[in-house]
């Protein structure tokens, strides 16, 4: 475990001094790095401090959360299928935070867009364990999450159809795809305490998740408090997701795809993979965003495209595996 | 001035024959004109003769859009829908290259005569386009005039001095290059466009990160529009914010700016009195 | 020492009385088998005894908060799920749970415990394979062993040697014999009459959701309570080499 957390952390690190230094503007790596820490004014460390900083960290902020409630939701539920992208909670808190713009209600308080992104993902969360139950069988879980996902979309596209603003129509794509682009540092400080929060309540789920394994009755019975533990990890999750959706939109496949990779790396033990894909996650989304700016800059390509380009042949080769252990 | 209008009507007549398709040109002048594009609106209302034009497009009477919104209280609004330009029994319907081609279809094919006129690109598009709307409207005295006037203030506006730069800032990023109508207004006010120094031609988006190492000397952005879009959210990010700090900035209003017509040059004057006030 | 106290312990599912009045003591140094006809409700019991169902009446360890429960006793349940795919040693090891405190991992203590409880059931070898590739019954006796490293006074298992082959069977309930001799408690729900009489000290024969019969095995494995209870004829005789249990036919 201690060499991979080492890499993990290591490709991270590389990845965001990567993310700092790619960019548009033309700025060469060292003297970008250098406008950033000693500052001044000027273009360039504007450029750095306002516009790149603030994307890397969210990449990493980002990653991390659709990682970590990832890993979170399939240690639960039980099925390495499982996504916070999958079974409606993207989808859910896209829905709250379309709502908060265009009813005017996040321009009344800067804390109302992040809160009603987290209302949506909570409800979505909510509907989804209600209805599949801990452990309705991926089939059940799979087709209610892809009823929730619909649903929560085609009211954020009502929602985008009725607005009298040119540009709704639009921002159903960033809503769908999610995007980094000129994000500034006001995203970050929104994002951090709800993404901390969330994040923290999620790494305390380690020992439950490792018990779960064993299933709910005999988890019970060694003293896990079901109930607590379903709770704890509807709240961080929604906080997580929510936050990260109300500030880059919907990105899939992260949640899906880093557990999945790393879970033969760590023995499959929930709890170990809980902490690795904190670091995956913000390793991917990283690599994605840089992908994004070096593959075709001016044709604004989606963070979204990149992932599902990654994740969806991933996750049918998922299925096909799964089918083929079943058969 | 009639020598200098000649070769453009020319080209006018044969973009009219070009893109309205091939129905015999009316002899007399049309008595019932409706128009369904906001373009073609502002232009009709300029020169068409008392009770020529009937009815124009709801566009027309909205301030956002429309720089005529005052005077387009006076018309019957339409829709541009096929049925309801139909009922209104025109026998000339002007209408935008880029009007719903469905809409356009049906109209020629009940027997209707639609002329279309094209996006204007430049300055000197939006000459032909007088010129050619006051031909169709068999009101050839009006648009001389008009491009009379057109022409002598145009002179008096126009500068050679490009010693400042300018940024055209739009929701999402998006700026407009070479061959474009504002990159014509930006350039006859006397300022280098951003845009196009970057290399934009047409529409297209400009990475903020570019726009602030260009650092312009004006920077222009529209006026928020109604309801609430997350495509906005870029004109306040900390970086414009800075930038206008320490620019000089201003806020245009769209519709002169977004269709070929004479009100291009309040435009050109209201830049011109900002880049003077850079000196 | 009192490890279990069943007070008229009831449970009602979908209207249905599935357990009525079930009142019971165990108490150190008891291999009780818990036996009767499907249905009879020996997992219903369980459960409730474990407060894993509502129920009305008292059970002494559904009283206990859920921290010190987990170490009072332990319970296979007959699902015998394994998530995903950690190797036997760390599936053993989650037995040590309860015992672990605050953020801490696996102790030098607790390694001990997994590595007695792989020897007691003879799965050393087994010990780096990954779990959900072995056998039906190899994951039986992996499971086992987690119940084993809880080291708990109780040890409660739902047919835990179903699906085992018959030396396995035997040394199972070998060794929750020799739990029980140790001064612990062991109940077992076994379908195996057989077996059940020559290796527990004491069956509950329930019947209809009610205790029918509760004693030694040749007090309750009379010919009136096989045929009441289970509808069979059967022979059973005390052999040199211990009793001897055989259904023979199905009485209607």
């Amino acid at each position: 475990m201690r060499p991979l957390a080492l890499t993990l952390s290591a490709l991270v690190a590389v990845l965001f001094v990567v993310s700092l230094t790619v960019g548009p503007a033309g700025i060469g790596a060292r003297d970008g790095l250098a406008a950033l820490i000693l500052g001044g004014d000027g273009p360039e460390p504007l450029v750095m401090r306002e516009i790149r900083l603030p994307r890397a960290l969210l990449g990493v902020m980002i990653g991390a959360s659709l990682g970590l409630s990832g890993a979170a939701l399939q240690g639960y539920l039980r099925n390495p299928l499982a996504e916070p992208g999958l079974i409606g909670v993207s989808g859910s808190a896209a829905l709250g935070a379309v709502l908060a713009i265009h009813t005017g209600l996040a321009a009344a308080t800067t804390l109302a867009l992040p809160m009603a992104a987290l209302a949506g993902a909570g409800t979505g969360v909510l509907l989804i364990l209600m209805l599949a139950g801990p452990r309705g069988g991926s089939i059940t879980l799979i087709l209610a999450g892809i009823a929730i996902s619909a649903l929560a979309a085609s009211l954020t596209s009502l929602v985008l159809n009725l607005s009298p603003n040119p540009y709704a129509a639009s921002e159903i794509v960033f809503w769908m795809m999610g995007s980094l682009a000129d994000r500034s540092m006001t995203h970050v400080w929104l994002a951090l305490p709800l993404m901390l929060a969330g994040g923290a309540a999620l790494l305390t789920l380690g020992r439950g998740l490792d018990a779960l394994t064993l299933g709910e009755d005999a988890a019970e019975a060694m003293g896990l408090r079901l109930a607590r533990v379903r709770l704890t990890l509807v709240l961080g999750t929604a906080a997580m997701v929510g936050a990260a959706v109300a500030v880059a939109g919907a990105i899939g496949f992260v949640g899906l795809v880093v557990p999945h990779l790393l879970r033969p790396l760590v023995g499959a033990r929930p709890s170990r993979i809980l902490w690795a894909s904190v670091l995956g996650g913000a390793a991917m989304v990283l690599a994605a965003d840089i992908a994004v700016r070096l593959v075709l800059p001016e044709r604004d390509l989606k963070l979204g495209v990149l992932t599902a380009i990654v994740g969806a042949p991933l996750f049918l080769h998922l299925i096909y595996k799964t089918r083929g252990a079943q058969a | 001035m009639r020598g200098c209008v000649r070769p453009s009507r020319l080209i006018a007549l044969g973009l009219a024959f070009a893109l309205a398709g091939v129905t015999a040109r009316a002899d007399t002048a049309p008595a019932r004109v409706v128009s369904i594009n906001l373009c073609t609106d502002q232009l009709a209302m300029m020169l068409a003769a008392p009770e020529q034009l009937v009815s124009i497009s709801d566009l027309a009477a909205d301030p956002h859009s429309s720089a005529m919104a005052q005077e387009a209280r006076g018309y019957r609004i339409n829709h541009g829908g096929a049925e309801e330009v139909y009922l209104l029994d025109p026998d000339l319907v002007l209408a935008g290259a880029y009007s719903d081609p469905a809409t356009v279809a049906m109209l020629r094919r009940v027997g209707l005569r639609v002329v279309q006129f094209d996006t204007a690109r430049s300055l000197a598009d939006t000459r032909d386009h007088i010129a050619r709307m006051a031909e169709v409207l068999d009101r050839e005295e009006a648009g001389a005039a008009l491009i009379s006037r057109f022409d002598a203030r145009l002179d008096a506006l126009r500068s050679a001095d490009t010693r400042h730069s300018a940024a055209l800032y739009h929701p999402n990023g998006y700026s407009l290059g070479a061959g474009t109508l504002s990159d014509g207004i930006l350039r006859a006010a006397g300022l280098m466009n951003v845009a196009r120094s970057l290399g934009l031609r047409g529409g297209g988006t400009v990475a903020l990160e570019r726009l602030v190492m260009a650092a312009p000397d004006l920077l222009i952005r529209a006026a928020p529009l109604p309801g609430a879009s997350r495509s906005e959210a870029v004109m306040s990010h900390p970086a414009l914010t800075a930038l206008i700090t320490e620019t000089a900035n201003m806020r245009i209003t769209s519709p002169d700016w977004i269709c070929g017509t004479p009100h291009v040059l309040d435009a050109v004057e209201t830049l011109v009195t900002a880049r003077e006030g850079l000196e | 020492m009192t490890l279990l106290s069943l007070n008229d312990l009831s449970v009602r599912l979908r209207g249905r009385a599935i357990l009525t009045g079930v009142t019971l003591d165990v108490t150190e140094g008891e291999f009780i088998g818990l036996i009767g006809p499907n249905g009879a409700g020996k997992t219903t019991l369980m459960r409730a005894a474990l407060g894993l169902l509502p129920h009305e009446g008292t059970s002494s360890l559904a009283a206990l908060p859920p921290a010190a429960r987990g170490r009072a006793a332990a319970w296979m349940p007959q699902a015998r799920d394994i998530a995903w795919p950690v190797t036997v040693e760390t599936l053993v090891a989650l037995g040590r749970t309860p015992h672990l405190g605050g953020w801490q991992g696996i102790g030098a203590a607790d390694r001990t415990h997994v590595d007695a409880a792989l020897d007691t059931m003879g799965i050393e070898g087994l010990r780096h394979r990954t779990a959900t590739r072995l056998s039906g019954g190899e994951q039986a006796m992996a499971l086992i062993a987690r119940a084993l490293a809880q080291e708990t006074p109780l040890l409660m298992a739902d047919e835990p040697i179903a699906g085992l082959d018959p030396a396995n069977q035997i040394a199972t309930m070998q060794v929750f014999a020799r739990l029980a001799a140790e001064g612990r408690a062991v109940i077992a729900s076994l379908h195996d009459l057989g077996l059940a009489a020559r290796h527990c000290t004491r069956l509950i024969l329930l019947g209809d959701g009610s205790v029918a019969a509760d004693g030694p095995p040749a007090d309750v494995l009379t010919p009136e309570n096989l045929a009441r209870n289970f509808h069979v004829s059967a022979h059973y005789a005390t052999t040199p080499h211990g009793p001897v249990f055989q259904p023979l036919e199905v009485i209607r």
